[in-house]
């Protein structure tokens, strides 16, 4: 379970308020107008910003003392997910050991998530001769092997096509379920939030709410999103 | 966002910028403890430092005025063999002093081609020796510089400028006067200054080619005051004033980027009209015509005299070598193990403690080398027999040298790989010496095979601090090669300065390859 208790964001003028519980096993797309502060606030469950006030949780415990790569989560940012001196594999293989030394099993197990992913056999490349949907493959197949129980995303698919975004979001549905991680997507197109499902953070008006159900939320869109997504 | 320096950053980043710090400011400390004797500077003293004031103030001048020209014949003529010319305008960056002295003198020097050509056409032979030849060695080392300088100021003024300047039906004189003066006016001073603080601290130039007690700069009372007179309260003094002078000059430049090096971006010619009178052409090429031939006969004739001899090398010139390459490959092992953490630190710090790492790795363009020997020698002296430190002391003292340029080359390449990629490394947990190999030394390959490349050929061809503790049996290369000169063994030294030519230019060809070739993969 992730909890938001208490915590106050402040950057400069900018000011985040957020206070809510995320149940385990939950998908949350994260949606709200650009500047309403949804990367900053994956941004704070990951480590990478300090909140003024307020502690972030998982299962009860208090994450604020740890590093990015110590919190018992994986995040996939917008670009920049793999590192483009390093093969496909090696990529992968940095999800089982920072320091890539890697056991026999642990190759195998690399293999196997490329597999799972639809790139067997792609290892040995570099991310520069992959396609963009290929990349946020490799990015995925690397998720699966960390098996962190918490999986944050920031706009992960925004540089694809309708057509593979969906395709993307099917086999993030997939990876989720199999291995039980909840899930905090940012994105700003209401038809990934859909797609997503699960339940919804809002994040407007200086306020992170409470996660809803997404297709409740969409059907009936409260003022503020109704403002954001445009009379359509 | 600043993030959190691990324990790794903390440790060697503080552990470089504590060496670097007693390196320069720990040395001029105890330098200047040591000048409680208050000695009197003598008339000598003074010649020395209106000397050295004269001749960097004539050389800056010189060499800008020399280079305006060049550069603007560079940016507006393509012809065949430009780009091999605009790279090698890079290469007195890592010629050997020395090196390039001895070509100077064979064509320069009594004996050589232009005196001959003289006597031969009846008049007297030119004197080298003094101010005019100082002088004249600067303007070949800086020259080159400043044209690099105006040169990328020249490029840097939009094409579209001189294409409306065109539309309008400007001429060579109005477009001078509109679109570049101004460029010079911004550019010109800033090269100048950077010369003018190179020229400040010569050594090996004034040693050689200074011809006496006239042309005497402090750098060289420093070494004389040490090395002859073995007053080391003179010496410290004489530090002071070296120091005071380079600290006024650095802060004149402190706004003016230095040059980062042999750097690309200069291979496009600016497309102009109304430059193809041939007047303008031939004024443009001839030129490009002295300026190659400046830079390039004295090379040749080093090539020329120095070939025959290799192969009669003495054993002596053999050993130095090794001694020089040792030096020079430990120095770059040192300079890339204070610049790198140094960068890291910068990089990860906030605020004025980043500026505080940027300005301390640019801190020994101040303190000149003999300073910082000088300084070494007194804290050594009391332990252990500095001359018998000479190579790692030299090693030590040339590895601070290249820190500033070194520095240069990584720092910004390092900020942007940590922007690109930190985050994602962070959230891997991929910190200390996972990081460094799997994140930042393949990404900054390049820079780390031109910053080693840099620090090798420097260090190889560096005639300073090793002057100063030489023991006459363990001296390196360049060294080696003054102590033949001096013996007026001419042919020897030739065939010596073509292997410390070699040397140094292969050690920069390697690194430099290396890194580009690591990043290619």
């Amino acid at each position: 379970m992730l909890q938001l208790d208490g915590v106050r964001i402040v950057q400069g003028d900018f000011r985040l308020a957020a206070d809510f519980t995320l149940e385990t096993g939950m998908l949350a797309p994260v949606v709200g107008p650009s500047g309403a502060g949804k990367s900053t606030l994956l941004d704070v469950v990951a480590g990478f910003f300090a909140p003024a006030q307020g502690r972030v949780l998982w299962d009860g415990q208090d994450l604020g003392p740890l590093e990015p790569g110590q919190r018992p989560l994986s995040i996939v940012f917008q670009d920049n997910n793999l590192f483009p001196h390093l093969s496909v594999a090696q990529n992968v293989g940095l999800g089982l050991s920072p320091s890539l030394r890697l056991s026999r099993a642990d190759r195998a197990r690399v293999e196997s998530g490329l597999d799972r992913v639809g790139l067997a056999g792609m290892g040995g490349r570099k991310p520069a001769s992959l396609s963009g949907g290929q990349q946020s493959r490799v990015a995925l197949a690397r998720v699966l092997l960390r098996a962190r129980p918490l999986l944050l995303l920031d706009e992960p698919f925004a540089a694809l096509g309708p057509a593979l975004r969906a395709e993307m979001m099917d086999l993030l549905r997939a990876l989720a379920a199999e291995t039980g991680a909840t899930v905090l997507m940012v994105t700003h197109d209401p038809r990934d939030a859909r797609r997503l499902g699960g339940q919804t953070v809002l994040v407007a008006e200086g306020r992170a709410h409470a996660p809803q159900d997404t297709a409740a939320l969409f059907a009936d869109p409260p003022e503020v999103l109704r403002a954001y997504l445009g009379d359509g | 966002m600043a993030r959190r320096a691990g324990t790794l950053t903390r440790i060697a980043g503080g552990a470089a910028a504590a060496l670097v710090a007693a390196l320069t400011l720990g040395t001029l400390a105890a330098v200047a403890l040591r000048a409680d004797r208050a000695p009197v500077l003598g008339p000598a003293d003074w010649a020395a430092i209106r000397f050295t004031l004269l001749q960097a103030t004539l050389s800056a001048l010189i060499s800008v005025a020399l280079a305006i020209p060049v550069a603007r014949a560079l940016a507006r003529r393509s012809f065949p063999g430009r780009s091999l010319l605009v790279t090698l305008l890079g290469a007195p960056f890592i010629l050997p002093v020395i090196v390039a002295a001895l070509g100077l003198l064979a064509v320069f020097g009594r004996n050589g081609i232009l005196s001959q050509a003289l006597v031969w056409a009846g008049f007297a032979p030119v004197h080298i020796y003094g101010l005019h030849g100082v002088v004249l060695a600067h303007v070949f080392f800086n020259m080159p510089l400043a044209t690099r300088l105006i040169l990328q100021g020249w490029l840097a003024i939009p094409a579209e400028r001189f294409r409306l300047a065109a539309s309008l039906g400007l001429g060579p004189r109005q477009v001078a006067r509109m679109l570049e003066w101004p460029m010079l006016r911004a550019v010109v001073p800033g090269a100048a200054l950077v010369i003018f603080l190179i020229c400040t601290t010569s050594f090996a130039v004034a040693l050689v080619l200074g011809g006496g007690p006239k042309g005497t700069t402090v750098e060289l009372a420093i070494y004389q005051a040490f090395r002859f007179e073995f007053d080391l309260g003179k010496a410290a003094l004489l530090s002071l004033i070296q120091f005071a002078i380079c600290a006024v000059a650095a802060l004149a430049v402190w706004g003016v980027s230095l040059p980062a090096g042999l750097g690309g971006g200069l291979d496009r010619v600016v497309a102009r009209w109304g430059i193809s009178g041939a007047g303008m052409r031939a004024l443009d090429a001839l030129v490009i015509v002295l300026a190659a031939l400046f830079l390039l006969t004295p090379l040749l004739l080093i090539a020329l005299r120095g070939l025959p001899g290799l192969a009669a090398l003495p054993p002596s010139v053999l050993a130095a070598t090794g001694r020089s390459l040792a030096v020079a490959l430990g120095a770059t092992a040192l300079t890339l193990a204070m610049a790198l953490p140094l960068a890291v630190l910068a990089d990860r710090a906030a605020g004025w403690r980043s500026g505080g790492v940027e300005a301390l790795a640019a801190l020994s363009i101040a303190v000149s080398p003999l300073v910082i020997g000088t300084g070494l020698f007194i804290l050594i002296h009391p332990v252990a027999d500095p001359v018998a430190l000479a190579l790692p002391i030299t090693a030590l003292v040339n590895a601070l040298m290249a820190l500033p340029f070194v520095y240069r080359a990584l720092a910004p390449a390092l900020a942007e790989t940590e922007a690109s990629y930190g985050r994602l490394a962070d959230s891997l947990a991929l910190t200390g010496g996972a990081r460094l190999r799997h994140l930042l030394l393949p990404r900054l390959a390049r820079p780390l095979g031109f910053s080693a490349g840099l620090a090798a050929a420097l260090s190889m061809g560096d005639l300073g601090v090793i002057a100063l503790f030489a023991d006459p049996r363990q001296v390196t290369l360049p060294m080696q090669m003054y102590a033949l000169m001096s013996g007026y063994r001419m042919q020897e030294a030739a065939a010596a300065a073509l292997v410390l030519l070699a040397c140094s230019l292969a050690l920069f060809w390697l690194f430099d390859r290396g890194g580009r070739i690591r990043a290619a993969t």
